[in-house]
């Protein structure tokens, strides 16, 4: 068309149209980088703004369908890298970039999506550590969300299966990566908190690039695992991948290997804990009833001859006053004066004359005393034998080694802690620490 | 929850275990701790011991329950 040659007159329509025509086919795909201003979103879901740099500006439109795909959300001020194609906006005259993809200048998009989802969650209290719940130290069902087939659930597994650790471990397979993926991933923690099926989930994948993790990087994602009543474990990519996920969860693993790691090393310091403390039962009670069976003797010795127990008694008294001084030294003197009136009531109710009443009645009782003291040992003894019998499933020691013996009433197997629950002709079976024999009650004595 | 339970066992023999170091009980009080101990100390291994290792894999069905599937790695 000869626009120059003669005159010929165009409508602006016409003009527009050729403009248009001239602009859509030489700037089809470009690619420009600028400032956002003028940045606005109408309800149509379009979203409109100027991008400018020091010496001019140029009119950008994203439609809602293009605008669907962005992580982040611009803001003015922001600097942008913008791919689209020009063309006019006829009924104004304006030509305007359409855009169909922009990324943060600097940042990449997903880098920047990532700051943005932190920062108002964070906000929102998400990463609170308030919300965190305690992981269970031993986990009877272990939920874990991951690909079926990923990297994952194949280092979990090696894990858990060189420790023999006795779990219930429940796959719930899911995809990691791709569209979908976070909807997936939130629903499965979702169904394992419906269902009340785990005491503890494990969510995660192996490792990959920032796309590949993205699923986790998802808002989804981090509100299911918040809004989660089963406390969540993460396992996310290597040791270097920090998630949205990673910050919401209830406990961060660095590495899949290492969530599981981390479930049966409580397990077997657990079996550890249990052991030691069985042992240090079985300890304290040897020494506790060594302890008592001294104290018996002392006892019946000072018994015999009461003016030593009152001569330990005075001693007492004397002791107890000067430590009450002693406590109160450099107190007001008032105080000291209180000390010493309380100490010469002490001396006034010393026990000399009581027991000097009481020597005979003392005496008397002295050898009941010392039998019923035997006795009561005796029977905790018994009562030691018949616990630690129980004790050997537990413990290393093997108790009936030291000469116990444990009495089972044939044939209920009763264990007999005193004669009164036999009775003459009962057979009994003894068990020793190598092998039992079997016996039969003559007769009973209490 | 048998998690809980575990958890408070675990602690009650603790407790126990460190009122009978203690040394301040009576004969009496002693035994009866210690039965107590040993109590807890079977609870906690028989909570230990319980689970077996299973593995398995979730299917959901159509209509939004789940079966299982016993789940093994390809390479095993």
């Amino acid at each position: 068309m000869e626009l120059f040659g003669e005159k010929r007159i165009l409508t602006v329509t016409q003009l527009t149209g050729l403009i248009r025509g001239v602009l859509e086919e030489n700037f089809e795909h470009v690619w420009v980088e600028g400032e956002i201003s003028n940045l606005a979103m109408p309800a149509s879901g379009h979203l409109y703004f100027t991008l400018k740099d020091a010496g001019a500006q140029l009119r950008c439109v994203m439609f809602r369908a293009s605008t669907r795909a962005l992580k982040f959300k611009p803001r003015d001020g922001m600097g942008l890298i913008v791919r689209g194609r020009l063309t006019v906006y006829d009924q104004r005259g304006d030509y305007q970039l359409l855009v169909e993809y922009l990324e943060p200048r600097g940042l990449g998009a997903l880098q920047m999506a990532f700051i943005q989802l932190k920062e108002r969650l964070a906000k929102e209290g998400l990463f609170a550590e308030e919300h965190k719940r305690p992981i269970p130290r031993l986990p009877r069902r272990i939920g874990i969300v991951t690909s079926a087939t990923g990297a994952a659930i194949h280092d979990i597994l090696t894990v858990l299966n060189r420790r023999f650790a006795n779990l219930e471990i429940l796959l719930y397979p899911v995809r990691v990566q791709g569209e979908g993926a976070a909807a997936e991933i939130a629903g499965a923690i979702r169904d394992f908190n419906r269902l009340g099926m785990a005491d503890v989930l494990i969510v995660g994948r192996g490792g990959g690039s920032l796309e590949d993790l993205w699923a986790f990087n998802e808002e989804e994602v981090a509100r299911a695992i918040h809004q989660s009543r089963i406390p969540v474990i993460s396992a996310v990519g290597h040791e270097v991948d920090f998630t949205i996920a990673d910050f919401v969860a209830d406990l961060r693993a660095p590495t899949p290997s290492a969530a599981a790691e981390l479930v049966v090393r409580s397990k077997s310091e657990l079996v550890a804990e249990v052991d030691s403390l069985s042992h240090r039962l079985l300890q304290a009670i040897d020494r506790r009833l060594a302890e008592l069976g001294g104290e018996v003797q002392v006892l019946s010795r000072s018994l015999k001859d009461p003016t030593l127990l009152l001569g330990h008694l005075a001693q007492r008294v004397d002791d107890l006053a000067g430590r009450l001084t002693l406590a109160c030294r450099g107190g007001e003197e008032r105080r000291r004066h209180l000390v010493q009136v309380l100490v010469n009531r002490l001396r006034l109710q010393n026990p000399e004359v009581e027991v000097e009443r009481g020597r005979e009645l003392l005496l008397g009782l002295t050898n009941r005393a010392e039998r019923a003291m035997e006795r009561r040992l005796e029977n905790a003894r018994e009562g030691i034998a018949f616990s630690a019998g129980k004790l050997e499933a537990l413990s290393p020691l093997a108790t009936l080694a030291r000469g116990y013996a444990i009495a089972n009433l044939l044939p209920e197997g009763t264990v007999i802690r005193q004669s009164s629950q036999l009775a003459a002709g009962d057979r009994l079976s003894l068990r020793f620490s190598k092998g039992s024999a079997l016996c039969r009650v003559d007769s009973c004595e209490d | 929850m048998a998690v809980e339970k575990f958890e408070t066992s675990l602690k009650k023999l603790e407790e126990v275990v460190k009122k009978l170091e203690g040394g301040e009980l009576s004969l009496e009080d002693s035994l009866k701790a210690f039965e107590e101990g040993v109590r807890q100390a079977a609870f906690c291994n028989k909570k230990l011991n319980e689970a077996e290792q299973r593995v398995e894999m979730l299917l959901k069905q159509k209509d939004g329950s789940f079966g299982k599937v016993p789940f093994r790695l390809d390479d095993e």
